[in-house]
């Protein structure tokens, strides 16, 4: 493995029901003339780790960003906690505030302090109260454990602290449902392990996450799924310790000699 | 010590010392910003010399100036009797004799406090505006706004009610901005009707009619709102247009018959001078920001028919001179008009100006958006808000701060433009005002003097905005660590 996990995860309060948190069926997506997703068919369960691992260009995350609707797809069904993904505003607001993401950049608001950062989606979409909206913030920010930089600006922390401060952020919505966009490929090698480590604690939650990362060791010690997807299409996926003891396609063999070879 | 050895241990520490000669203080500045090179020296030479010649030949020109004086040839007199024939000497005296035209134009003199405590208040508007986050500077604003305010009006023989009225504005605007500064907020939304009244003069029913439009409006808003929040919006501009365009009139004139509440009225072509350019200035500043975004916004729409509109708009205003639009304003407005309405020149001149400000507004703040990371706009998405909320507590303020610089330079650009109105028939400060002096057998074939004059207030002001904005860069200045 690239970077073997520290540990293993605590599974005590994690569990896979059987509720479907999302739903996509026959979903393609096409950018211009370009046949980016083909034929997408996923179903993602309540409390289920999905990592998504492919070369670049194979369509992961604009899957992902299909999700909350931050890319529109063409054709097929994309249902979110039961609400399906149309042309309907009101529809798309709702899914995106119960399902949170996180970028490989951060996209922090670099105008609003740590805090105002995370407070503002739960005061001016969810209408919470500041206080309350603050203390709320505040517990997440000790969860990623920076409480100390609520009053800095983004700009003025490090990359792993900023990434910390975004998972904060989208937590502070109470997701159902994260999405992690690479949340690591943007970050020096010694603040990785920081970004991951909060992913870990709250994959212990029971999140429902779908993760694309190119980070092996953390898709074993935490996914129930992984998915290799290459051209646009899902061309594996298969239990950790399958996938990358004995993957089945030739696809799937040459990307992980390439990621896992030196 | 040995033969040859490698080891080497320091027994005595060396005390710092001070840098030679040639790096210290004047030297180092002279020969590092002066003189580096054998070419910079000769610049400098040049610089130097060009300066001297200039101060050589205005020198005189301004020293010998002459303050007091009622008439061009009696400043040639004094000049020559105590400057020796043919000396120069520029005579100033004529902004002493004149400075009530250069700053009021041919407003009645008996109501030149009018516009002195519009133009005081004009800072207790602006100061939570411009100074929300910093109460000393806005306790120093207020503070020098007022004291010359009351003690201009006292010089100009404001009447004691009207003393009492800023004093109370004033007061009431200190304490408030040291405790809820927020609240100041509601002054500066009703100054503009405040400032209108006080300089047109009238019934105070007219500008509380305007009040009471927006006031039926927002009750439309909010009783639909709760129905239709859709509907909301539409509701509530036409009933405050219809209430506007019906109502409005008989309104005004049956409280104004109930309760005649009215001051003397000043009509539009006595207005001139630097009144008439701040009050243009200001209120096409105002304007054209709003506006200005709102047209960014649409350009940058997803809708084709908005984006295409505001193109249309922006393209068309930017591609015409100024003065077409304003001889628009003052000429062809009136065919297109329903016959006997009564629309104010200065109201269709700033109408004008600001169409053209804001169509270089919005060019400048599409800049501002389109600098920002795509990044920003999804965070935005992907946490629900939708595009309205979006726009207002993510984009805009980046975009804005981003513009500063352009935005300003825009206001400083439009601001200078309010001379232009010279050719609509108004007396701006520059040429009308000028023109009117000249006029006099007494001053007439002076010319430096007024331009001086004038282009120094000018630059006075335009300066203080350029310092305002580097100011609020600064302190929207968010990466420092």
């Amino acid at each position: 493995m690239s970077k073997a996990m520290t540990r293993d995860i605590d599974t005590s309060r994690t569990a896979v029901t059987d509720e479907v948190a999302i739903e996509i069926s026959g979903m393609n997506k096409w950018f211009g003339s370009f046949h980016v997703l083909r034929d997408i068919d996923l179903t993602v369960h309540r409390g289920e780790r999905i990592v998504i691992a492919g070369p670049s260009g194979s369509g992961k995350s604009t899957l992902i960003r299909c999700i909350n609707r931050l890319e529109e797809h063409q054709s097929g069904r994309i249902v979110v906690d039961g609400i399906e993904l149309t042309n309907d505003i009101k529809n798309i607001d709702k899914v995106r505030s119960e399902v949170g993401m996180v970028f490989q950049h951060f996209n922090l608001f670099p105008h609003l302090t740590v805090l105002e950062n995370c407070t503002l989606a739960p005061i001016w979409v969810r209408k919470t109260p500041r206080r309350q909206a603050e203390t709320t913030a505040m517990e997440y920010l000790e969860k990623v454990r920076i409480p100390e930089q609520a009053g800095k600006y983004p700009g003025q922390l490090s990359g792993g602290q900023q990434q910390r401060v975004a998972i904060a952020r989208s937590l502070c919505m109470q997701p159902r449902i994260m999405l992690f966009d690479e949340p690591t490929s943007a970050l020096d090698p010694e603040m990785i392990k920081e970004v991951l480590d909060t992913m870990i604690e709250l994959a212990e939650d029971g999140m429902t996450m779908i993760c694309v990362t190119h980070e092996m060791g953390f898709a074993q010690a935490v996914a129930h799924r992984v998915i290799f997807m290459d051209q646009g299409q899902i061309v594996e996926q298969n239990n950790p310790h399958d996938f990358f003891h004995n993957p089945r396609s030739e696809r799937t063999r040459l990307f992980l000699s390439q990621i896992l070879g030196h | 010590m040995g033969k040859t050895s490698a080891a080497f241990v320091r027994e005595t520490m060396l005390p710092p010392e001070p840098p030679p000669m040639r790096e210290r203080g004047v030297v180092k500045w002279l020969h590092e910003n002066l003189f580096p090179t054998p070419v910079s020296t000769v610049l400098t030479v040049l610089g130097v010399l060009i300066i001297w010649f200039l101060v050589d030949h205005f020198y005189a020109w301004f020293a010998h100036s002459v303050w007091n004086a009622s008439s061009l040839p009696e400043c040639r007199e004094i000049i020559a009797a105590t400057w020796g024939e043919g000396a120069s000497g520029a005579c100033f005296a004529v902004i002493r004799e004149r400075w009530n035209q250069y700053v009021f134009g041919f407003y009645p003199p008996d109501l030149y406090w009018r516009a002195t405590m519009t133009f005081g208040m004009l800072f207790v508007a602006l100061a939570p505006i411009l100074f929300s986050e910093s109460r000393e500077i806005r306790r120093i604003v207020l503070v020098v706004a007022s004291v010359l305010t009351l003690l201009s009006m006292m010089e100009l023989n404001a009447p004691g009610v009207w003393m009492g009225f800023a004093v109370l504005v004033f007061l009431g605007a200190l304490t408030l901005a040291e405790r809820r500064a927020g609240w100041l907020l509601i002054f500066s939304a009703l100054y503009p009707l405040l400032g209108v009244w006080l300089l047109w003069g009238g019934s105070v029913w007219g500008p509380a009619m305007v009040l009471a439009g927006f006031g039926l409006g927002w009750l439309a808003f909010v009783l639909v709102g709760r129905i239709s929040p859709v509907l909301a919006a539409a509701v509530a501009i036409l009933a405050a247009l219809l209430f506007w365009t019906l109502l409005a009139r008989e309104v005004a004139q049956f409280a104004g018959w109930l309760l005649p509440l009215s001051i003397r009225a000043v009509a539009s072509d006595q207005f001139g001078g630097f009144l008439l350019s701040i009050t243009i200035g200001v209120a096409g500043i105002a304007l054209s920001l709003p506006l200005g975004i709102v047209l960014a916004l649409a350009r940058r729409s997803d809708m084709f028919l908005v984006t295409s509109l505001a193109v249309i708009f922006i393209e068309f205003i930017r591609g015409v001179p100024l003065i077409t639009l304003l001889f628009v304003a003052s000429l062809l407005l009136n065919y297109f008009l329903p016959p006997g309405t009564n629309f104010d020149i200065i109201l269709r001149v700033i109408i004008m100006v600001t169409l053209f400000a804001a169509a270089y507004m919005a060019e400048v703040i599409r800049g501002g958006l389109a600098a920002l990371p795509r990044g920003q706009y999804e965070a935005a998405d992907s946490l629900g808000l939708d595009y309205w909320k979006a726009q207002r507590l993510i984009i805009l303020p980046q975009a804005l701060k981003i513009s500063i610089p352009g935005i300003v330079s825009t206001f400083i650009g439009m601001f200078k433009d309010t001379t232009l109105v010279t050719f609509v028939g108004l007396y701006e400060p520059l040429k009308s005002i000028s023109d009117a002096v000249r006029n006099n057998i007494a001053w007439k074939g002076i010319y430096w003097e007024p331009f001086i004059f004038s282009g120094a207030i000018f630059f006075i002001i335009c300066f203080s905005m350029s310092r305002y904005s580097m100011y609020l860069e600064r302190r929207l200045q968010r990466d420092h660590r």
